[in-house]
């Protein structure tokens, strides 16, 4: 039993590359993955993803299969597209998701186009679904560095992020602490895509954001708990899914979201705070 | 607002007991216009507010009262005209309970702390004193025990309790409240009719916005009737008058879609 749970790992470096390289995506990204459900914008982080794919796509067209390359197109598309569809949303009537659906559209086509440009794209797998099984020094000092970077940044915009949750008009008035929290928050998002990308692909690294972020609010109430619950859930989740992939010889990238699903829908059956067997079998009420 | 800034700012390490010597200036309106899509919610408003008034803005549904209110607090900034002597940084704002996200998992402690923003910012931690401030205002609203709930638990009149705790603690020489009695049982009600008057006796500005002409007749000495234009403003009982209040009614009602270019703006 112990070989198989740890053999793989202390048998193989790429395994605990892969190891290192996904608990550092986690650290990072949970905790925004955990305000983009708060904030109700599940779905604009796979907007992003998608605004992403297009830059990732023209670096690798320049620079081939560059690790820098492919950050820094990453990073530009998704900066580019959520700086644009931020200033749009605050400064006309559009609403943000609105705004960004079409500029991330825009940003998808050109992409479609510029790599329909050249015929040999076999590579492109590798921005699709990542290599996290295949991680070097320098990809696992991007993946740690994206990982710290977010974790501070996170810890500086906490109190604005969560004050602009709760009651939008408070910051709004004095100050530009809430823009701070809002473009911070986005920034967030983008490089936490990036790390994402680089280890399970674009289409995926948003998996590991909102899959453990959801799952935790069925065991959690208070938002420390939320946040430590997520964590663990999604180191769990990227150990499982990668002993999975060694021993069933499946891809990485969608064996760790697949084992964040599990864990998900086991959350919605069990989970204690809202789960689903909790509705069908309530327990009897207090008397005050 | 060159003067009413420095004044205001003053204000910011006074207690949230009564009897403080706060110092702000009057507000003054003047030909205050806020549009959308250039009809007029509120049309050539002219007022000067003075310091510690308790002003109630009344008026029909559309009247422009919450507009107002909002210029006023600084979320709305493309109004023509003026308001001078506040900062929005020496005001505190009571939003209606429909603009906050109550199912965001937070503590009463929690909410209510948030009111000490203007003094901690993104990193300084809470002291001995912060929490001390925080537990006297959630006592002062009568929420003593609720402290740990979160506030997705909570009725409407205890969150709109712990809402006047965080105003509170903000400790703002001007204080706006959007319809802060919507909902409200006779008993939040008292309590925290007993807040605001708190705030009056320490000469704060406070302006509220509501629906009920009893509540204002009662306890509010100046009342502000708007109907897109400010109708009358005065104390209460010259405002609230049968003639007033018809002409209120029968102005609010009015929008025309093909309305000529008011003659008043050109100025």
């Amino acid at each position: 039993m112990h070989a198989l749970l740890f053999g793989p790992f202390s048998d193989y470096l790429f395994m605990q590359r892969a190891l290192i390289g996904s608990f550092a995506v986690c650290l990072g990204a949970v905790p925004v993955g955990i305000f983009m459900t708060l904030r109700r914008m599940s779905l604009t982080g796979d907007a992003m993803a998608h605004a992403i794919l297009p830059g990732a796509a023209i670096a690798y067209l320049l620079s081939g299969l560059s690790l820098i390359g492919l950050t820094l197109g990453g990073l530009m598309a998704g900066l580019a597209v959520a700086a644009l569809a931020a200033w749009v949303a605050r400064s006309t009537q559009l609403q943000e998701d609105t705004s960004l659906a079409a500029f991330y559209l825009i940003s998808l086509a050109l992409g479609v186009l510029v790599i329909s440009l050249k015929r040999s794209n076999v590579d492109l797998f590798h921005v699709l679904f990542g290599n996290i099984l295949a991680l070097n020094n320098a990809a696992l000092w991007l993946l740690a560095s994206i990982g710290s970077i977010s974790l501070l940044t996170m810890a500086v915009l906490y109190r604005p992020l969560v004050i602009e949750c709760v009651d939008p008009s408070f910051l709004r008035r004095s100050g530009n602490a809430s823009s701070i929290a809002h473009y911070g928050f986005l920034f967030l998002m983008v490089i936490n895509l990036v790390a994402g990308f680089h280890a399970l692909g674009t289409l995926m690294a948003i998996g590991s954001m909102i899959l453990p972020a959801a799952a935790a609010r069925f065991w959690a109430k208070t938002l420390d708990a939320i946040l430590l619950t997520a964590v663990l859930m999604s180191v769990a989740g990227c150990y499982t899914g990668l002993l999975l992939s060694f021993y069933f010889d499946l891809p990485a990238g969608p064996a760790i979201v697949l084992s964040l699903g599990a864990v998900y829908i086991a959350s919605l059956f069990l989970g204690l705070n809202g789960g689903m067997l909790g509705k069908h079998y309530p327990r009897r009420h207090l008397t005050g | 607002m060159p003067l009413g800034l420095s004044a205001g700012f003053k204000c910011h390490h006074v207690g949230t007991g009564v009897g403080c010597n706060l110092f702000v200036m009057s507000i003054r309106l003047t030909n205050l216009t806020l549009a959308y899509e250039r009809h007029p919610a509120v049309h050539h408003v002219t007022a000067n507010i003075a310091e510690g008034a308790w002003l109630a803005i009344v008026g029909p549904n559309g009247a422009g009262k919450t507009s107002l209110l909002n210029a006023i607090a600084g979320l709305a900034t493309n109004y023509e005209g003026s308001i001078e002597g506040l900062h929005p940084s020496t005001v505190a704002y009571l939003p209606q309970q429909t603009q906050l996200d109550k199912s965001f998992p937070i503590t009463v402690f929690e909410m209510v702390a948030t009111g000490l923003w203007a003094t901690l910012g993104f990193s300084k931690s809470l002291n001995a004193g912060h929490y001390q401030q925080c537990s006297e205002a959630i006592a002062a609203v009568g929420l003593q025990g609720f402290e740990g709930r979160m506030i997705n638990t909570l009725s409407g009149g205890q969150l709109q309790r712990s809402l006047f705790a965080r105003v509170l603690l903000q400790d703002q020489p001007v204080i706006l409240l959007d319809e802060p009695f919507n909902a409200i049982d006779a008993k939040t009600l008292a309590d925290l009719t007993g807040v605001i008057k708190q705030w009056h006796q320490s000469r704060r500005t406070v302006l509220m916005v509501t629906h009920d002409l009893d509540y204002v007749k009662r306890h509010c000495p100046q009342t502000m009737l708007l109907a897109r234009e400010c109708i009358g403003y005065g104390p209460t009982n010259d405002v609230l008058t049968r003639e007033n209040l018809k002409r209120a009614r029968r102005l609010s009602e009015a929008f025309d879609e093909d309305a000529a270019y008011c003659a008043q703006g050109a100025a």
